[in-house]
C-alpha cells in the first residue's frame, strides 16, 4: 500500500491496445499511397463516414487530434507555430490550426517520421470560428487540393430533454452529405458503395454511443477511469469514430472498466475527491493531472473528454447516458438518403456542439455531470488556443457556482507552451485544493 | 505555542513570529535574487527581535511565490489561504480581502467562518500589481512613495491601456509631452491598475467588510481609486497590511 492508499489499483490493460490502434491510424494515412489507397484530411468533427463509401483503403488524418499529437511534443509544436506565424499567420488563432499550417508549411515535422503526408483531397464541416478556414488556408498554399465543407449547425439538439431539433434541420445536413457524395466521386473517380456507407453510419453509433457508455461507469466511486488515461482512449473517436477497427478496442474498454468497477479498481488509489476539467488541456503539461493525485483528487473527465465525440441522450430515469442505437428504436437504415440522416442526426446530437449555440447548454450539462459524477470541484481551462470551445466559459463559471459547483479557473492554451505558466497554475491548483479541505498525501 | 510565518513574495520576504495568537515580531527583507538567503537573513532578524532562539519556534508554515526556498520551513500553505487566515482572524468581519503585491493580485470571498469561498489571482500578466506602479513612477521620474497622494490630487478620469505595462508605460510618455499633469497621469495609472483589480474582486463577488492587505494597501492613490471602482464601498486597510499574509501562515502553523 502507497502513502494514503484507500483502494487497489492497476493499470489498464486495454491502454496498450488504444495506444496501438492510434498509431496505426497515423501510420496508414501516410503509406496508403503505396498501396494504391487514398487519404483525405478534415476535422475530427467531419462527418466521416460518408468517406468509407469510396473503400476500405481509404485513409482520413483528423486535424484537432493531429495538433493536440504535436502539442504533446513541445519541441514539434514550435517549431510548427513559428513557422505560421513567419507566413504571417496571428498568434492568437486556434493553436491546432496554427500547428497544423506549420507542419504543412515545414519539412520533416510528420511526429510519425517524414515530411505532412499531404492529403488528395479535404472533406471539413463547418460549425466552429475556425473550421473552413482550416482549409482554406492549406488550400491557399496547396492549391491542387479539392476541398468541400459541410455547414453542420443547424441548431441545438440535446436528445431526451426539451431541446429537440426539426426534421428540416437534420435534413439540410443530409442533403449536403448527398452533394457531398457526387463530389467525392467526381473527385476520386471512384464509384460510391452505399453498403460501405451505411455500415459506417452504424458502426459510428455503436462506437461513439459506446464511449459514452464508458465515461458512465466512471460514475463509480472509486473512478475506474482517470482523465490522463481517458485522453488515450477518447482519441480513437476523434481519429476513425466510423471505422469498425476500433469497435473491438472501445469494446475491450467498456469490459474492462466495467470489471475494475466490479472490482473496486481505482484509477487513483488514494481517491478522495472528484473533479472534472473542461475544454482541451494544455497537452505539454498533462503532469497537472497527476499532481492532482497528489491530493488524492481524481478528475473523472469532462464535457470535452465525455461529449467531444460520445453520443449521450438522457434516458427514462433521468441520468445521462449512451444515446440509443437507431435500429434498436426500429429506425431503418437501408438506403443512402436513410444514412444520411440517421449520420446527421446522431452528430447533430453531439454534446460539444450544443454550447456553439448558447452557453446555457454547456453550464447546464456540466451541471448535470457535477451531480450525476458526484464531482466536488470543476477546473475551467481558459483555453486560449481555442476559441470555439471557450465560448461562453465565464458564463459557464457563474452557472456551475450558482449551481453550488466549486470553480476553478487557470489560462492556458492547450498547443502554445508559451501561454502556459506552469508554476502559477499548480499554486493555484494548491490554493483549490485547500478551498476543498484537501491535504497532500505525498 | 510559538510559531513563525515566512511569506517569500517577489519583491519582499516577511517573517513574523506569533506567541499565543500575537504578533511579538515582524521582519522584512528585500527578495532579490536569492530568495533562499533572504528567507533566512529575515527569519534570523525576526527570531532575534522577538528575544528567543530558533529552538523556541516550534513550527514554521512559508507562503508566497518563493515559498519552497524557505527550507527551515515545517510545511507550506498557498497565499490565498494565508491571506484569508491572516485577514479573518485580524478583522473578523471581513468578507472580502483584496491582496495586491509586488507581481500578483488576488480576490478572496470568505463566509461566515472564514472557510474561503471563491477566490481569483491574476494572471502571468503584473498589470493588476505593485510593480506596474513602480514602472509608471519611473517614467514619471516621482518616488514611488509619492506616486498614491499625487493621484489624491487629480479629479480628472484619463483613459489609460492597463492591459499591459510596456504599452502603458509608452501613454505616460505620451501624456507627459502631451502637458498632462503629474497628478493628472498619476490617478490615471492608480484608476487603471485598480480597474484591473476591481475586475477581479468582481468575479468573486464583493461583500462587506472589505479588507485590503499587501504592499500596495500602504498606496493612499490605489485604494481611493479602487474604492471609486467599487462604487464608493469602503476599504480597509489592515495595519502593516504587506505582513498578513506571514500572519496567516504562522497562525496556520498554530493549528
Amino acid at each position: 500500500m502507497s502513502k494514503g492508499q484507500l483502494y487497489p489499483t492497476e493499470p489498464l490493460k486495454s491502454w496498450g491496445m488504444a495506444k496501438k490502434a492510434r498509431e496505426e491510424f497515423y501510420l496508414d494515412y501516410r503509406d496508403c499511397h503505396a498501396k494504391g489507397g487514398i487519404r483525405w484530411a478534415g476535422g475530427a468533427w467531419a462527418l466521416d463516414a460518408l468517406t468509407y463509401g469510396l473503400g476500405d483503403d481509404v485513409f482520413s488524418i483528423t486535424s484537432e487530434p493531429y495538433g493536440a499529437s504535436c502539442a504533446f511534443n513541445k519541441d514539434i509544436a514550435m517549431k510548427c507555430m513559428e513557422t505560421a506565424e513567419k507566413y504571417g499567420y496571428a498568434r492568437d488563432l486556434c493553436a491546432y490550426m496554427r500547428i497544423y499550417w506549420g507542419s504543412v508549411l515545414t519539412k520533416g515535422t510528420y511526429p510519425w517520421g517524414g515530411d505532412y503526408p499531404i492529403p488528395d483531397f479535404i472533406y471539413q464541416d463547418h460549425i466552429c470560428c475556425s473550421h473552413a478556414k482550416w482549409y482554406q488556408v492549406i488550400v491557399d498554399h496547396e492549391p491542387q487540393i479539392p476541398m468541400t465543407c459541410i455547414d453542420v449547425a443547424p441548431g441545438p439538439f440535446m436528445p431526451g430533454t426539451d431541446v429537440q431539433i426539426k426534421p428540416h434541420q437534420v435534413k439540410y445536413v443530409a442533403d449536403q452529405m448527398l452533394e457531398a457524395i457526387e463530389w467525392l466521386e467526381k473527385t476520386t473517380g471512384r464509384k460510391f458503395d452505399d453498403e460501405k456507407f451505411i455500415e459506417a453510419v452504424k458502426t459510428e453509433c455503436i462506437n461513439t454511443s459506446t464511449w459514452a457508455n464508458i465515461c458512465v461507469l466512471n460514475k463509480a466511486v472509486p473512478a475506474p477511469l482517470d482523465e490522463k488515461t481517458m485522453y488515450s482512449l477518447y482519441v480513437l473517436n476523434t481519429l476513425c469514430k466510423a471505422n469498425k477497427r476500433i469497435t473491438p478496442v472501445l469494446k475491450e474498454v467498456y469490459e474492462e472498466t466495467k470489471d475494475r468497477v466490479a472490482r473496486g479498481i481505482a484509477a487513483v488509489p488514494n481517491e478522495k475527491a472528484r473533479v472534472m476539467s473542461d475544454t482541451q488541456p494544455p497537452w505539454g503539461f498533462l503532469k497537472v493531472f497527476r499532481y492532482l493525485e497528489r491530493y488524492g483528487v481524481v478528475s473523472i473527465g469532462s464535457l470535452y473528454t465525455f461529449g467531444l465525440m460520445g453520443i449521450w441522450e438522457v434516458k427514462e430515469d433521468g441520468t445521462w447516458g449512451g444515446r440509443t442505437l437507431p435500429w434498436e428504436k426500429g429506425i431503418e437504415i437501408k438506403t443512402r438518403e436513410q444514412a444520411a440522416y440517421v449520420n446527421a442526426d446522431w452528430n447533430l446530437s453531439k454534446p460539444e456542439f450544443q454550447h456553439f449555440y448558447h452557453p446555457k447548454y454547456k453550464t447546464r450539462m456540466m451541471t448535470r455531470i457535477a451531480k450525476e459524477w458526484k464531482l466536488d470541484g470543476v477546473m475551467l481551462h481558459y483555453n486560449r488556443g481555442c476559441e470555439g470551445l471557450s465560448l461562453g466559459i465565464a458564463e459557464n463559471r457563474l452557472g456551475l457556482l450558482k449551481a453550488g459547483v466549486p470553480v476553478m479557473i487557470f489560462e492556458g492554451n492547450m498547443g502554445d507552451e508559451r501561454e502556459f505558466d506552469e508554476v502559477a497554475t499548480m499554486a493555484r491548483i494548491d490554493a483549490f485544493m485547500e478551498t476543498l479541505g484537501l491535504k497532500k498525501d505525498y | 505555542m510559538i510559531t513563525a510565518g515566512v511569506d517569500v513574495g517577489n519583491k519582499f520576504t516577511k517573517v513574523v513570529v506569533v506567541k499565543g495568537g500575537k504578533v511579538v515580531s515582524k521582519a522584512m527583507t528585500a527578495t532579490g535574487f536569492d530568495p533562499a538567503g533572504a528567507a533566512n537573513e529575515a527569519y534570523d532578524k525576526a527570531v532575534s527581535e522577538a528575544g528567543i532562539a530558533k529552538g523556541d519556534v516550534q513550527k514554521v508554515f512559508a507562503t508566497g511565490a518563493g515559498a519552497i526556498e524557505a527550507k527551515f520551513a515545517n510545511d507550506t500553505v498557498t497565499v490565498v489561504s494565508a491571506d484569508a487566515k491572516g485577514a479573518y482572524t485580524l478583522f473578523p468581519a471581513a468578507r472580502t480581502v483584496i491582496d495586491v503585491g509586488a507581481e500578483e493580485g488576488r480576490a478572496i470571498r470568505l463566509n461566515d467562518q472564514g472557510k474561503i469561498a471563491d477566490f481569483a489571482v491574476n494572471e502571468k500578466c503584473a498589470a493588476g500589481a505593485g510593480s506596474f506602479t513602480e514602472s509608471m513612477a519611473r517614467a514619471l521620474e516621482v518616488p514611488l512613495e509619492e506616486m498614491g497622494p499625487l493621484a489624491l490630487k487629480s479629479d480628472k478620469t484619463i483613459p489609460m491601456n492597463a492591459q499591459c505595462v510596456v504599452f502603458a508605460e509608452s501613454e505616460v510618455v505620451s501624456l507627459v509631452h502631451a502637458k498632462t499633469s503629474k497628478e493628472d497621469i498619476s490617478k490615471a495609472v492608480h484608476d487603471a491598475i485598480s480597474g484591473r483589480v476591481v475586475s477581479m474582486a468582481r468575479r468573486v463577488g464583493v461583500e462587506k467588510e472589505l479588507v485590503m492587505i499587501g504592499g500596495v494597501g500602504r498606496n493612499v492613490g490605489f485604494v481611493k481609486c479602487m474604492e471609486n471602482g467599487l462604487d464608493g464601498m469602503k476599504a480597509t486597510v489592515l495595519d502593516d497590511p504587506e505582513y498578513v499574509s506571514a500572519i496567516g501562515a504562522a497562525l496556520l502553523a498554530a493549528e
